[in-house]
């Protein structure tokens, strides 16, 4: 169990995150959502350490992340999670199987035993991009990327799973493609896993519990089935929506038109019944 | 903060911590076909840094052989391993005048590639090298304000080195300063060091504006670069120096790996990225000051060593790192040959061979960039 305590993050003057009190649960799938500039990224980082909070506390396990402490940094903290961050860029000459060993760095020596590989070519095998394993990174697909990097940070042992916008560059496939593996791994390694999502509709089918950071308010968190209504998504995101149900009873969120200001002219009927 | 590369197994119980992690599985025909591949790419890229060695070793020869009386290079061989059917007088010319000299260009053109090598990953920066980050305008500049100054009362063969490394160490100093701010990324470190760059080479300039001509001559030759001050003793320091310093950065080289995808992922893999910024340019700092205070300025070496090295082993640090040592021990060894040959009976500064060939290379590796490795 994960919990987070009147948690607070400033990021200069600016404070992004306001009085958080959350818990994350090892084996369930969270899905952040939220508009843009509402803490989601800063969620992710402060969870991870990167970021200091400014008060509150964060507590996995035994240990407590305090403001002004230093285990954030250090790798007592960080070695329970694994996170992928936004940035997929790579920039290396490396083949996709020696960018997934490379997740397993500080057991690395100057011989790479067989083990290492035999571990690295079953988590390339999970992401299904096994084929790609001597493929130059740099030749790959934005999608298959994502996939060897999920593999890479599969490497570790982690009790914490942290993916910022895995799939905000993938297509359809590839996108179903992560976020069931990122459910499979969730499951069978009993994870917790926080995954920042942008669209809202995968956001329902793939969360166990969604958080929705909102502007100016607390964050809140619940089942999609019973957190998702227009009126919540309308004040969080200024978007008029309508909520439709799939055929397992998931919200489908439909969207209108904008709150405030006019609504979008209609255009003139060109055809009309019985004209 | 992880330290070092682990030799020891991993214990049973943190191996089953996790129950995904099976206990050795059946073997995986593709995954097999996977590793074997990789264990052929391993050979292979041996194999192109063995090759790189030798074609070092035999430029050594040439370099050796080359000079005012031509030797053969089967006397230089003779000569270097005892065999008998030598004369004193070749003996005399190799090891004496010329083995220094060409021993030199092959540890300063490893401390310069293998510099060059780790400053690009550090930086995630094709453009990287402590040249183009000023360390060596920096060195220049201390060796010309001590050769205006007259050495400042020491003798001109220890002051100059001295104050070379001196200024060298303070860029260094400058640019560590910025590395060890948080938040601040690679790009700030890069800015610096073109900052660093302009400042020096200005300075450098203003002091050869107020010399006399001849004063201004000897700081241009300095400048140049010049492998022919090498003795056995200079030798010999540069050497220990560089295979101190990179022994130490193998050591780290695959947190650099981590590192070069990007800095939030290289923490996240278990990299304390501003510790390792700071150590690698304090590593690199202090080998290429080293390097450039006994030879002057040689710039272009640790600029393309790595990139030929990619070339041939890809970017296993495992390989990278030793091979862009022996790309810039090639490089510089076959540009003493060519300072040498150019116009017989003289001697070209070296400094202006490495750029003079350096540049259309450069140029070449600028348009086949997409398709690295």
């Amino acid at each position: 169990m994960i919990a987070l305590e009147q948690v607070e993050v400033r990021r200069g003057t600016a404070c992004i995150i306001q009085d958080l009190t959350l818990s994350l649960t090892p084996g369930l799938v969270h899905v952040v959502i939220g508009p843009n500039g509402t803490g989601k990224t800063t969620l992710i980082r402060a969870l991870f350490g990167d970021l200091p909070i400014s008060r509150g506390g964060i507590r996995i396990g035994d240990q407590a992340l305090r403001p002004n402490s230093r285990l954030g940094r250090g790798q007592a903290w960080r070695s329970h999670f694994a996170y992928m961050p936004q940035d997929t860029h790579l920039d290396i000459a490396l083949t996709a199987l020696e960018v997934v060993v490379v997740g397993r760095l500080g057991r690395l020596g100057l011989h790479i035993d067989d083990e290492t590989l035999e571990l690295a070519t079953q988590r390339l095998d999970a992401a299904g991009v096994l084929h790609l394993a001597d493929r130059d990174i740099g030749t790959l697909s934005g999608g298959q990327r994502q996939m060897v990097l999920f593999a890479q940070v599969m490497m570790r042992e982690p009790r914490v799973m942290l993916l910022d916008e895995p799939v905000s560059a993938l297509d359809l496939r590839h996108q179903i493609r992560l976020l069931d593996l990122v459910r499979l791994e969730t499951r069978k390694r009993d994870l917790a896993t926080v995954v920042v999502l942008h669209d809202l509709n995968l956001a329902c089918q793939y969360a166990d519990r969604l958080i929705v950071m909102r502007p100016g308010a607390s964050a809140i968190m619940g089942a999609p089935t019973d957190l998702i209504s227009a009126a919540l998504i309308a004040d969080t995101y200024g978007a008029s929506v309508e909520i439709l149900r799939d055929g397992r009873g998931n919200p489908v969120i439909q969207p209108i038109g904008s709150l405030g200001g006019d609504p979008p002219p209609v255009p003139p009927a060109l055809f009309s019944p019985g004209a | 903060m992880v330290r070092g590369p682990s030799f020891r197994l991993r214990t049973t119980a943190s191996a089953r911590r996790s129950h995904s992690v099976p206990t050795m599985p059946a073997p995986h025909p593709a995954g097999q076909t996977a590793i074997q591949r990789h264990r052929h790419r391993e050979q292979r890229r041996l194999w192109m840094l063995l090759t790189y060695v030798g074609l070092s070793l035999a430029s050594l020869v040439l370099d050796v052989a080359t000079g005012p009386s031509l030797l053969s290079p089967g006397e230089v061989v003779r000569s270097l391993f005892g065999w008998e059917g030598r004369s004193a007088m070749t003996d005399a010319i190799v090891w004496d005048l010329r083995l220094p000299m060409a021993l030199m260009a092959l540890v300063v053109g490893a401390a310069l590639g293998a510099g060059g090598a780790q400053m690009q990953l550090l930086l995630a920066n094709p453009m990287a090298s402590p040249y183009t980050l000023g360390m060596a305008a920096a060195a220049g500049f201390g060796a010309a304000a001590t050769l205006a100054f007259g050495g400042f009362g020491l003798p001109v063969l220890v002051a100059v080195p001295l104050g070379a490394f001196v200024f060298s160490m303070l860029a260094a100093g400058f640019l560590l300063a910025l590395a060890s701010l948080r938040r601040r990324g690679g790009d700030t470190i890069i800015l610096g060091g073109i900052a660093l760059l302009f400042l020096f080479q200005s300075l450098v300039s203003l002091i050869q504006f107020m010399s006399a001509p001849e004063l201004s001559q000897q700081i241009l030759f300095w400048l140049f670069g010049s492998l022919t001050k090498a003795t056995w003793l200079t030798l010999s320091i540069t050497a220990g120096v560089t295979t101190l310093c990179c022994g130490l950065l193998f050591r780290l080289s695959w947190r650099l790996a981590a590192l070069a995808m990007g800095e939030l992922r290289a923490a996240s893999l278990g990299v304390n990225v501003r510790a390792l910024r700071v150590e690698v340019l304090a590593i690199v700092a202090i080998m290429t000051a080293t390097a450039t205070s006994f030879v002057g300025v040689i710039g272009f070496i640790g600029l393309i060593a790595p990139h030929i090295a990619r070339m041939a082993v890809g970017e296993d640090q495992r390989f990278h790192l030793p091979a862009s040592m022996a790309a810039g021990a090639l490089m510089l060894s076959a540009a003493s040959v060519l300072s040498k040959t150019i116009v017989p009976g003289s001697l070209f500064p070296i400094g202006i061979v490495t750029a003079l060939v350096g540049v259309p290379f450069l140029l070449w590796l600028i348009f086949r960039r997409p398709g690295l490795s």
